[in-house]
């Protein structure tokens, strides 16, 4: 029953052919089998899901939702009410959120089973999962390597069959690269197309939230609940939400694909630029047109990046001061001071402790025109560039990670060799565009890569759209990597 | 390049307590990373706008009503510290000398 896809065991409990409480059982049967050696979740919330469950059975009739009685997984970033919520993070370590966050709260409200919470990079810092204060999360393809990340517990969940779907967050590229590297379906919708309310925040004018799924019809099926404005969160524009499951069985014969030269240019590994390139060559068999173009400003979203994310995240981590929750100082303490040194000290992990100081020192004063204002500046050149494409094509194809899952501990103590994993996703980031990763293929070593496809702000139907056109005329996502 | 005191500068203001061994580790990735990005200073910006908010919202209001949002006891139930005298947090004693 693990193997079959959201949309699947949606029909399947119409049909009476299993119950919620049935799915539920077999995953986590499945959970407990392969987590342990995994790593996906850090909490797992049995005993609940399996009332959630017996609940949705019997509500079944009553609800139009096809996420009604499908069991799911929520990044550690979630505030769920009563559940420990840690952003894998020793300085919350023991935080149980009063409140559901709101796109928990629509799930909930949708009839959804909760499994557990899935692991991430602290913070959501991160490209491996390896910043976790749980461990890290192990790649279901190859378990020596990463999941990628920061959502690495969400997407190595869903490409083990031990969830039908989980939620991510995806602020420079952390539900699309891990989506790459484990091999599922994964959207970073428009800043602002999803309420971000008791969502974590990490770098608040790049933050976005989206789901992880097994295939594009899925993702289009979680969005349509989660999408739309939020009076809790005010970056949410009234704009109205479609349909999103709508299009996806449209032909994309005529659609204008723009191919942007520089994410096909140096660093990227051969094999993963032939699996694009067949992708591509995939979409133009279907009919769409492809041509040529350049986003001349790409080679600085990374350092824009680098700079207004650690502000804005040394800004929000500001308020972790180890008083009413966390990591305490051990030993003798001076004073309040004293107390905060010690406390995050022993709270923070190294690559938090990177950025808080990169934050602290682009906003300090004399340093602040030179790196935050001038990236800003930056910012808005790249978003220029999206905003021309666009005149031009409908989409852009691009790849997603510039290489395949790599060793656990290869980059681990060079954090620039790092960063370079979001090379290809950050500019739609930095743009506040809509990306979507879909699996195009394998490496000679059985590694998954992915596809990414981007559209205008406020086009996710047109992504979905595009995805389940490529989708349905290959096999790859079909594919399961062999486990237990 | 970052200096060991640069870094203990900006850790003091962040208020990050670090080890001895860790200053010059720190220094050292710092630098790189903004090394890194003084690509930027390549772009020519004169006249360009920093942005802040990529959709283009602004000055996003709502009524200021009250709202009650959870339970009194659910929001002292998710702290770990001692609840004392009706429902009364008490902070951890700090000796200040």
């Amino acid at each position: 029953m693990h193997e079959l896809t959201l949309s699947e065991v949606s029909e399947g409990l119409r049909e009476k052919k299993f119950s919620s409480v049935d799915l539920t059982k077999a995953l986590f049967e499945r959970i407990h089998t392969l987590n342990p050696d995994i790593n996906a979740y850090v909490t797992l919330t049995e005993e609940e899901a399996l009332k959630q469950a017996e609940e949705a059975d019997k509500s079944l009739q009553d609800s139009n939702s096809p996420l009604h009685g499908v069991p799911a997984g929520l990044k550690e970033i979630f505030n769920t009410r009563g559940v420990k919520t840690t952003c894998c993070s020793n300085i919350i370590r023991d935080f149980v959120p009063p409140y559901d966050a709101t796109v928990v709260q629509k799930l909930r409200e949708a009839g959804s089973v909760f499994l557990g919470k899935t692991n991430m990079d602290e913070f959501a810092c991160g490209s491996s999962t390896e910043h976790s204060c749980f461990g890290t999360t192990k790649n279901p393809w190859d378990t020596e390597r990463v999941a990628g990340g920061s959502s690495g517990g969400s997407t190595a969940a869903v490409a083990a069959d031990m969830a039908y779907y989980t939620l991510g967050t995806d602020t420079g590229g952390s539900i699309r690269q891990p989506s790459s590297l484990c091999g599922t379906v994964g959207l970073k919708v428009t800043y602002g197309r999803v309420s971000r309310s008791g969502v974590t925040a990490m770098a608040s004018s790049w933050d976005t939230v989206g789901p992880v799924t097994k295939t594009v019809r899925d993702a289009a099926l979680v969005l349509n609940e989660i999408a739309g404005d939020d009076p809790r969160d005010s970056t949410t524009p009234p704009s109205p939400v479609p349909d999103y499951s709508k299009n996806l069985e449209n032909s994309i014969k005529g659609l204008r694909i723009g191919l942007p030269k520089e994410y096909f240019a140096e660093g990227i590994e051969p094999e993963v630029e032939k699996a694009v390139r067949d992708g591509i060559e995939q979409l133009k068999k279907l009919g769409a047109e492809v041509k040529e173009v350049s986003l001349p400003y790409t080679k600085y979203a990374l350092s824009v990046y680098y700079i207004a994310m650690p502000a804005e995240l040394s800004a929000n981590l500001a308020r972790f001061d180890g008083i009413r929750y966390g990591s305490k100082p051990s030993g003798e303490v001076k004073d309040i001071i004293d107390y905060y040194f010690q406390s995050r000290s022993g709270g923070f992990g190294d690559e938090i402790k990177r950025r808080i100081m990169i934050g602290t020192y682009v906003l300090s004063s004399g340093y602040y025109d030179a790196y935050y204002k001038k990236a800003q500046k930056v910012r808005t050149l790249i978003i220029q560039d999206f905003q021309k494409v666009f005149e031009e094509v409908d989409v852009l194809i691009a790849p997603v990670s510039p290489f395949p899952a790599f060793k656990m501990g290869e980059k681990l103590n060079d954090p620039l060799a790092m960063y370079m994993a979001d090379v290809f996703t950050i500019p739609m980031s930095c743009s506040g565009v809509p990306a979507l990763s879909v699996p195009c293929g394998f490496t000679s070593e059985n590694l998954p890569v992915g596809m990414q496809i981007v559209g205008p702000q406020f086009r996710e139907d047109l992504l979905l759209q595009v995805g389940a056109a490529y989708e349905q005329s290959t096999e790859w996502h079909k594919r399961k990597p062999e486990l237990g | 390049m970052l200096s060991d005191k640069e870094v203990q500068h900006i850790a003091k203001l962040a208020r990050l307590g670090l080890k001895e061994g860790e200053v010059s580790k720190f220094a050292k990735q710092l630098s790189e990373i903004l090394e890194y990005t003084e690509q930027l200073n390549e772009v020519d910006t004169e006249n360009i706008e920093p942005t802040s908010q990529v959709t283009g919202l602004e000055n996003v209001s709502r009524e200021d009503k009250v709202e009650r949002f959870c339970e009194k006891d659910e929001l002292l139930a998710c702290t770990e510290l001692p609840i004392e005298r009706d429902q009364i947090l008490t902070k951890p004693v700090i000796t200040e000398n």
